[in-house]
């Protein structure tokens, strides 16, 4: 898990063109909207095309999307048991 | 009875990795970097703390970034944001990130490219930042033709739709871009708002 948030940092960093934060400057728990880390809609579907693109999975019900959103440690968490149940 | 006059109370050029104000070279790089480097220096020095702007595609960076050196000492602060204007224009539209998000929907297509290909997204961003809401329009034309900012924009101050706006030519494709921005106000202090003087303002 602690090696998948690590990837996840540095993907959301990159993928969102987060050039004044450092991945280990985000929380594994927290917020990535609003007050936490300041992400926007459009960030939230730059999330969604990283987990289709790194890893193969694409979000069936949008309204999951906040749960899963929520920090670093919830989307990996959402990685592990989709590829568990695969 | 207020008559229409307006003057031009400030300029911003970047062309060529070279940053003016008022006709005054402020910084420039060396010939050689790159767009998007010159940018991010330019970011620093003039701004910071506006994280935004790296999701910027290059129109609204340049736009942006002029809008900042321009306002960054004198902003419009005696004007109410619904009578500050933004009219802008260039050749290429949004043309240089239409193709840059053409090229990513051939694998899965980017929601943060698909957001900028529009060019008065620059305006947007601009509005944004210096809380403008007033009235804006973008045009396409060959090239930066003042008679026509010039007529357009007399228009609006006459009929006190604006008090205060930015104009100019925000352009770029590729590696080939160029700013002349424009800080006009009701307020007297500066050069008459005229189409010679518009193109006197930026010749250097």
């Amino acid at each position: 898990m602690e090696k998948l948030m690590a990837a996840l940092k540095a993907q959301i960093v990159e993928q969102l063109n987060l050039q004044e934060v450092k991945p280990e400057d985000i929380g594994d728990d927290q917020p990535l909207f609003k007050d936490g880390l300041g992400l926007d809609s459009i960030d939230a579907l730059e999330i969604i095309v990283l987990l289709q693109q790194h890893y193969g999975i694409r979000i069936a019900n949008p309204e999951q999307g906040p749960e899963i959103f929520h920090s670093v440690r919830t989307i990996a968490e959402f990685i592990t048991a989709h590829q568990t149940a695969k | 009875m207020y008559n229409g006059e307006a003057y031009i109370t400030g300029s911003c050029v970047i062309r060529k990795n070279r940053v003016y104000r008022d006709g005054t070279l402020l910084w420039e790089t060396p010939q050689a970097q790159e767009l998007q480097e010159f940018l991010r220096a330019g970011y620093d020095q003039f701004s910071g703390q506006y994280p935004k702007f790296h999701k910027m595609d290059p129109l609204s960076k340049l736009g942006w970034l002029a809008a900042e050196v321009l306002l960054k000492d004198a902003p419009l602060n005696n004007y109410p944001p619904e009578s500050i204007g933004l009219i802008l224009a260039n050749k290429s539209a949004s043309l240089d990130t239409d193709l840059r998000y053409f090229d990513t929907v051939k694998d899965i297509a980017s929601p943060a490219l698909f957001v900028y290909t529009l060019a008065n997204i620059v305006m947007g961003e601009i509005s944004i930042r210096h809380g403008f809401k007033g009235e804006n329009a973008f045009f396409t034309a060959d090239a930066f033709d003042p008679e026509f900012m010039v007529g357009y924009i007399s228009q609006l101050f006459l009929e006190n739709a604006v008090s205060a706006c930015l104009c100019g030519w925000v352009e770029v494709m590729g590696p080939a871009y160029e700013v002349i921005l424009y800080k006009v106000e009701r307020s007297s202090g500066g050069l008459a708002f005229n189409a010679d003087n518009l193109q006197k303002a930026v010749s250097f």
